[in-house]
């Protein structure tokens, strides 16, 4: 059984149709990519499966249980993460604060915190600095890392690469390797080289409807299926 | 400039605001005795605004309301905490002065019980309908203003109330030839106090933790598995609550209060809110003082200028620091 069932998902922002029949299985584990160009409906997706946008008609399922209508905090609370595109970063409180929210008690686990810090060494050299002060890149860690603080089933990543230095990249794609051993992602990437070195499987998104999914290594030896899909040679 | 800007900022930067306005008053007035009567008489109104302003700002920040009611709790505040105390007359003239304080200390505690309630009637009824739609939200608060005006004039009438004092707020320490009325020390004392407990809260715990984050990001907030809509209904009477209180104090300040206290002081409650920076309560007391002490030291320098040097002082701050002196998000 897959871990995230999307059926014939439609979303409308105002008047607006985004989605259109949307339907995807994210299997249990690895990193699941959603490509696409912009304004094909990727963020639409995320958000839609968190409830910050609701879709109708159609469903989402998590672990069998159906989220269409639940409060994006109850959403949260059965174990799915989000890291929104611009990162959701609290600027006014200190990265301590940013991550002690986001556990589920107050206080960390050790363990864990010690793991985290190991994937992002930054963070703990600016532990007690106001999370506005930071650069993009160290932004972004601490956004990934928000979303792991806790054990979660499934985290939903928007972009995670967008505006980074590519050292910074490449650091964050050997976090998420690790982090997908235990964890399945659902990752949002316009790009390309990034997102095949993480995929197992993936879909591509074209206005509002999946156009294609399968498997990362196929779609990544299907040079004529990118080009029409993401344009990359253009 | 950025030189001086960085110096500045080590010592405390626009923290420092008060101290300065301080010391210029104190060049502009020339009588040390009366800048220091104005000077405890603008610190002790700042206090008092604080109090009125600090749920404004927070509901502000966090729930993205424009609440053009406030002030109708400040007007209640001051009138239900008036007769408290007009029923407490005989405890308020004793010579015990263990019931003056538990007069003072249940008038006040009316206030606030009344702002809770009220806080948590006016959100649910009258806000929760127009979350995101700020027009409505100001027809609808400034309708609801008006109608607490009515019920007020309707309940206490339309002349001036006058407000008994405990005989222990009654009169003045005298320092050489300054003079420092009783009550100013009180108000300044009361709202430090709230100053401080809100900023504990904030800081020190979970749930301050969360509004803080909440006024920057609600969604982000929900999306880490807090019920912010919650917490809203709790912020908002809380606000209400502190409304009733500076209300409470502002009507024993003043001694004779009318029903349009509250479209009096919502002026001054906003220029704080926005001199300060939204949803941050160091902005708002930062915000509160400056307008205390100017309002007093204008009022003696320039009489006639006492009521433009609120709003001048607030274009000035925003054509220096649109979002405030210190806004929660940056």
């Amino acid at each position: 059984m897959s871990l995230l069932s999307i059926t014939a998902m439609q979303t409308r922002i105002g008047q607006y149709a985004v989605l259109h029949n949307i339907s995807l299985e994210v299997p249990e584990g690895g990193v699941f990519v959603l490509l696409g160009r912009n304004g094909a409906g990727k963020t639409t997706t995320l958000r839609s499966i968190m409830g910050l946008w609701t879709p109708s008609p159609g469903s989402v399922t998590f672990r069998g249980r159906d989220l269409t209508g639940m409060h994006t905090a109850e959403i949260a609370r059965l174990g799915i993460a989000y890291v929104p595109e611009n990162m959701g970063i609290f600027g006014g409180l200190t990265v301590e604060e940013n991550l002690v929210l986001a556990t589920a008690t107050g206080r960390f686990d050790k363990v864990r915190l010690a793991r985290i810090t190991a994937l992002f060494p930054a963070l703990e050299t600016f532990w007690t600095k106001q999370a506005w002060a930071l650069s993009g890149g160290q932004k972004q860690m601490l956004a990934v890392a928000r979303a792991i603080i806790e054990p979660r089933a499934l985290i939903l990543i928007d972009e995670p690469t967008k505006g980074l230095a590519p050292s910074i990249v490449g650091a964050m794609a050997e976090a998420f390797r690790e982090i997908a051993q235990g964890t399945t992602i659902l990752l949002v990437e316009q790009n390309f080289q990034f997102a095949r070195s993480l995929g197992r499987d993936m879909a591509v998104i074209e206005d509002g409807r999946i156009a294609h999914s399968g498997t990362m290594a196929e779609f990544a030896a299907d040079k004529a299926l990118q080009d029409r899909l993401l344009a990359l040679s253009a | 400039m950025t030189r001086i800007g960085d110096i500045l900022g080590r010592y405390g930067g626009v923290n420092l605001l008060p101290l300065f306005v301080a010391a210029l008053g104190f060049v502009l007035i020339g009588a040390p005795a009366s800048w220091v009567t104005l000077t405890v008489a603008g610190l002790a109104m700042g206090m008092m605004i604080f109090l009125m302003a600090s749920g404004l700002s927070l509901v502000f920040g966090l729930m993205d309301v424009l609440n053009f009611g406030h002030s109708a709790f400040v007007s209640f505040g001051a009138f239900i905490a008036a007769s408290a105390l007009a029923f407490l007359g005989a405890w308020l003239g004793a010579e015990n002065i263990a019931l003056n304080i538990a007069a003072m200390g249940l008038a006040l505690v009316a206030a606030i019980l009344f702002g809770l309630a009220a806080g948590w009637f006016f959100e649910t009824v009258i806000i929760r309908p127009v979350y995101k739609d700020h027009l409505r939200q100001i027809l609808i608060t400034m309708g609801a203003l008006i109608v607490a005006e009515q019920i007020i004039l309707m309940i206490w009438g339309g002349t001036p109330t006058a407000v008994p004092r405990p005989a222990f707020l009654e009169g003045a320490w005298i320092l050489g030839d300054v003079s420092i009325e009783i009550y100013r020390i009180f108000a300044f004392g009361l709202g430090l106090a709230v100053y401080v407990a809100l900023y504990l809260v904030l800081n020190r715990t979970r749930i301050g933790l969360l509004i803080r984050a909440g006024v920057e990001n609600r969604e982000m907030v929900e999306a880490l598995g807090f019920r912010i809509d919650r917490l809203f209904v709790a912020v908002f009477m809380l606000g209400s609550a502190l409304a009733a209180l500076g209300g409470a104090m502002w009507a024993g300040y003043q001694t004779l209060i009318s029903p349009a206290l509250g479209a009096e002081m919502m002026i001054v409650v906003f220029i704080v809110v926005i001199i300060g920076g939204l949803g941050s309560i160091e902005g708002t007391l930062l915000g509160a003082l400056l307008v205390g002490l100017v309002g007093n030291y204008v009022g003696f320098l320039a009489p006639k200028m006492a009521l433009a040097s609120n709003m001048i002082l607030m274009m000035a701050i925003l054509l220096w620091r649109p979002s405030g002196l210190r806004p929660a998000v940056r």
